[in-house]
């Protein structure tokens, strides 16, 4: 090994894809639902704050059309939190807005998810409710936008 | 496992930093450095709170052959700073010294170039004491006539080699010298009497 010992990004991830899916669910869930779920799941957490839960501004950038040349949309806020479990795992969470406590708990969650025993359980009292509610409001917005739908049709106009 | 940082990452760096600054201003003299950080050994807790305050992901960092082998020393480093590690001695920002009587020559690390002095290798000893041991007689910047300065321990042809140091002036290799609750340096502009 004579190269500093990068992390490569191009490299191809391991299998993140599931739990990439538990960190989307947790960003749009609501903090007491976090709550409630680890409430179920084990009480009392006992973990450290790795880095003290911080908020900071990352540029977003924007494209008009599939096309077009990027440009810098605006900053938004995005809190942080890494959290290590008494038992070992470390979880993180990067997530839209200020909430400390929400990013602090998705952290837990993502440390606990990695650990094979608490997985399932996170996955049915965490993970399970927030989904729902998600695909709750899904078919609620679908429902309401199918309600006030007009099709347009056009009778044949004949000359004859 | 891993451990945590500062408490609070910006005041307590800040406090590091002006520590170190003054103790590299005023060469061979001692200055009290405070850390209650929990970390992984064979590192000590003042050398991890100057590591906290100087690395960042620009700055490789080598580590002697005792921290290299407590893989927690290289990881906590990397988690909390985003510094890479440099296995090549020669191409480290800082170097990592546990085991100061065993430390590689002053030529293993880099001296910079006559353009850029500042690329050099700064190195981090961790030491025992600042009272023990043979007296250095010091002058140079940053010191009224002559200051007298133990560490304790250092190789045996150590004043040799602040010597050969000084000579390659400005290129060289700098020193933080810490023990367990102080921090003394010994920058490339030290001179060293007998």
């Amino acid at each position: 090994m004579s190269e500093p010992q990068m992390p490569d990004p191009a490299a191809p991830a391991p299998d993140t894809g599931p739990r990439r899916a538990a960190m989307a669910v947790l960003a749009q869930a609501h903090t007491p639902e976090i709550q409630q779920g680890l409430a179920a799941v084990a009480d009392p957490l006992r973990y450290v704050e790795l880095r003290p839960v911080a908020t900071g501004l990352v540029m977003v950038r924007g494209r008009i059309g599939g096309d077009g040349a990027p440009f810098n949309l605006g900053e938004a806020s995005v809190t942080r939190a890494a959290v290590r479990m008494d038992s070992g795992e470390v979880g993180f969470s990067y997530l839209l807005g200020r909430d400390h406590d929400k990013a602090r708990l998705a952290a837990v969650c993502d440390a606990l998810w990695q650990s094979e025993r608490c997985r399932d359980a996170i996955e049915r009292h965490v993970l399970a409710p927030i989904r729902g509610r998600l695909a709750r409001e899904r078919t609620e917005k679908r429902e309401q936008a199918a309600a006030t739908r007009v099709d347009f049709f056009t009778l044949v106009r004949g000359e004859d | 496992m891993l451990a945590p940082a500062f408490d609070d990452p910006a005041l307590a760096s800040q406090a590091v930093f002006r520590t170190v600054m003054e103790a590299l201003a005023r060469p061979g003299l001692p200055r009290p450095l405070v850390s209650k950080l929990s970390v992984p050994p064979p590192l000590s807790k003042t050398a991890a709170a100057v590591a906290l305050t100087l690395l960042d992901y620009e700055t490789p960092f080598w580590l002697d052959h005792e921290l290299a082998a407590a893989g927690e020393v290289a990881a906590w480093f990397t988690f909390h700073t985003g510094a890479p590690q440099a296995t090549d001695s020669a191409r480290a920002t800082f170097g990592f010294v546990s085991d100061p009587a065993a430390m590689p020559p002053f030529d293993a690390f880099s001296p910079g170039s006559l353009e850029y002095p500042d690329r050099s290798t700064t190195l981090v000893v961790q030491v025992a004491s600042f009272e023990h041991g043979n007296a250095l007689a010091l002058s140079g910047p940053g010191i009224a006539g002559t200051r007298r300065f133990s560490v304790q321990p250092l190789p045996p042809d150590f004043r040799a080699r602040l010597v050969a140091n000084r000579e390659t002036f400005p290129r060289g290799v700098d020193l933080i010298l810490v023990t367990q609750d102080a921090v003394a340096a010994l920058p490339r502009s030290v001179r060293v009497g007998s």
